[in-house]
């Protein structure tokens, strides 16, 4: 397939992870949403590292050029997963005291 | 790599001490005992005696600049966790777990300093931003730092998004995340690389909080707790500055003509927002806020003229801005009143820390004599060595002109004022005599900028 596709899928998929992110007011989802936009860059970068590898393919048999694009999405992986840890611990210890996740509550802050 | 491994492995150190360790204070000491090997290693390290040698790809290259960085950086932690760490035991119980993070956090300062890949870049941008989440959320029962933690959670996963999508998209046009891969140029740029470009500079400008991606700022700021507040606004904003400007040098140099005019507009709305909405502030802990937006603003222009005057002015920039900030906030921190009449009478109560902090107050207005003054002077004359931009650096001096009105008002308050009622802080000798070594090295770079400018090339 050409890569143009996997470009509009994840972009696609990027855009309704940040409208998510703008509209929505449910701290839960806001996140889920965010997930959204790391797992569309994961998408985008298996395409690319494909792409990069079957070219370097072509000159070379044995040539492990273009995987690290593959790589990166292990980092993303790692990372998204300490974020959860920590996101996840911060809208517990929100809900815990005013029992809602609501983002609205976040205005205190203003006055 | 003698830093990173070392702050890396000392940050799990701290977290044992947590268990093993019953007295608070040998846990501070074990810390502060870090901090001095750390800094004692990095300086070994600038003078080419690495004591680990790490075969890193060429993901990684610790030149001068990241290591004089480092030890800058370093050498503000420890004076940081001097002034401060006695006001962390009142955050919370987690005592030893601050200090860890923030170890691990000076972990991901030296990744960002040092990186030449976009892996890496990532990498000790996140390696920073989680435990600046749990820090700022780590007054559990305040719910203003809940609010606080959340917000900066949210838009600082958010922005980590942004700069995800811009690499993929670097690395499709390139198919490499090596900066030096990426800068070479042939032909015209092409959209898939322009708009990775712009990502990445809209991500790393969130999280330098610069206008307009600076609106979790002023409430982050505010929401979290003195202390860490006091380290966010400084070191680890100082850190995405020193990550910014080795990212457009050395992976989007050849596009500077660009980005020029982006960069420029930013400075000018950084410079306008931050300093005019400082004005109109009552708390002096909201108004510092908005100050470290003002002075990233006059960070930005070593990033617009990108010449060695600019890296060599943020070197100074951050020393100068970094000292002032720290001390400032340190006395914050033991205050009970945040607001501008929470100085009231100072100077009659408590002379010589009144007299400390109007220098700090001084070097941040950029008066004459103190670092404050050198570095703006150093990033102006930077940008008029980039050519074509006297409005914009008109529009600094004017915002500088400004900045003095909300500074002077912490010197009204404690010259010029009676203290209404008893708010006498209490301060320690060894607390005062520290405050006084940060407020003699603005002084003195302020006179002999060349003990920094000299490291940098010997």
């Amino acid at each position: 397939m050409p890569i143009n596709y996997y470009i509009f899928l994840s972009v696609a998929l990027f855009c309704i992870g940040i409208v998510g992110v703008l509209t929505r007011r449910n701290a839960i989802i806001v996140f889920m949403c965010i997930e959204l936009m790391l797992n569309a860059v994961n998408l985008l970068l298996v395409a690319f590292s494909k792409m990069h590898h079957m070219k370097a393919l072509a000159a070379d048999v044995a040539t492990t050029a273009g995987t690290d694009g593959q790589l990166f999405v292990f980092f993303i992986m790692v990372v998204a997963a300490a974020e959860v840890s920590v996101g996840l611990a911060i809208i517990v210890m929100m809900y815990r005291n005013i029992h809602s996740v609501d983002i609205n509550f976040l205005n205190r802050l203003k006055h | 790599m003698n830093a990173l491994i070392i702050s890396a492995v000392w940050g799990v150190v701290m977290m044992f001490s947590g268990i093993l360790l019953k007295q608070k204070s040998t846990v501070r000491n074990l810390a502060i005992a870090g901090m001095v090997l750390l800094l004692v290693a990095n300086i070994f390290e600038t003078n080419g005696t690495a004591f680990f040698n790490v075969d890193t790809h060429g993901m990684m290259y610790f030149d001068r600049f990241a290591l004089i960085f480092n030890s800058i950086a370093i050498l503000l932690s420890l004076l940081f966790l001097l002034l401060s760490a006695k006001d962390m035991e009142k955050v919370g119980i987690n005592y030893a777990e601050y200090l860890a993070l923030i170890f691990f956090i000076l972990c991901g300062i030296v990744l960002t300093s040092s990186f030449k890949s976009l892996l890496i870049l990532f990498l000790g941008i996140e390696i920073i931003s989680i435990p600046l989440y749990i820090l700022t959320g780590s007054d559990k029962l305040n719910l203003k730092s809940n609010e606080a933690s959340l917000k900066y959670f949210l838009q600082g996963s958010f922005s980590t998004g942004l700069m995800l999508m811009g690499i993929a998209f670097i690395y499709g046009d390139k198919g490499s995340f090596l900066t030096s891969v990426i800068a070479p140029l042939n032909g015209l740029p092409s959209a898939l690389l322009l708009a990775g470009m712009l990502l990445l500079l809209f991500s790393m400008a969130f999280k330098a909080s610069v206008a307009p991606f600076h609106f979790w700022t002023p409430d982050v700021y505010d929401g979290a707790p003195t202390v860490f507040t006091s380290f966010m606004a400084t070191i680890v904003k100082a850190a995405v500055f020193v990550a910014f400007i080795r990212l457009f040098d050395e992976a989007f140099g050849n596009l500077h003509h660009k980005w020029k005019l982006t960069i420029a507009l930013i400075t000018v709305a950084t410079l306008f927002i931050g300093n005019i909405t400082a004005v109109f502030q009552q708390s002096v802990k909201r108004m510092l806020a908005y100050s470290s937006i003002s002075q990233a603003g006059f960070m930005l222009l070593a990033i617009y003229s990108m010449n060695t005057d600019g890296k060599e002015g943020l070197l100074l920039y951050v020393l100068a801005y970094s000292l002032a900030t720290i001390g400032l906030f340190a006395v914050l921190a033991k205050m009970s009143d945040y607001s501008y009449d929470g100085f009231n009478g100072l100077a009659r109560q408590r002379p010589f820390l009144a007299l400390l902090i109007t220098i700090f107050v001084l070097s941040l207005s950029g008066i004459p004599l103190t670092a404050g003054f050198l570095s703006k002077f150093l990033m102006l004359k930077a940008t008029l060595a980039a050519g074509g931009s006297l409005w914009l650096v008109i529009v600094a001096v004017v915002m500088a002109v400004i900045s003095i009105s909300y500074y002077f008002r912490i010197l009204q308050a404690m010259y010029f004022k009676n203290a209404e009622k008893d708010n006498i802080i209490t301060v320690s000798p060894a607390f005062k005599w520290t405050l006084a070594v940060l407020a003699a090295l603005l002084i003195l770079l302020g006179i002999f900028p060349n003990l920094v400018f000299g490291f940098y090339y010997f």
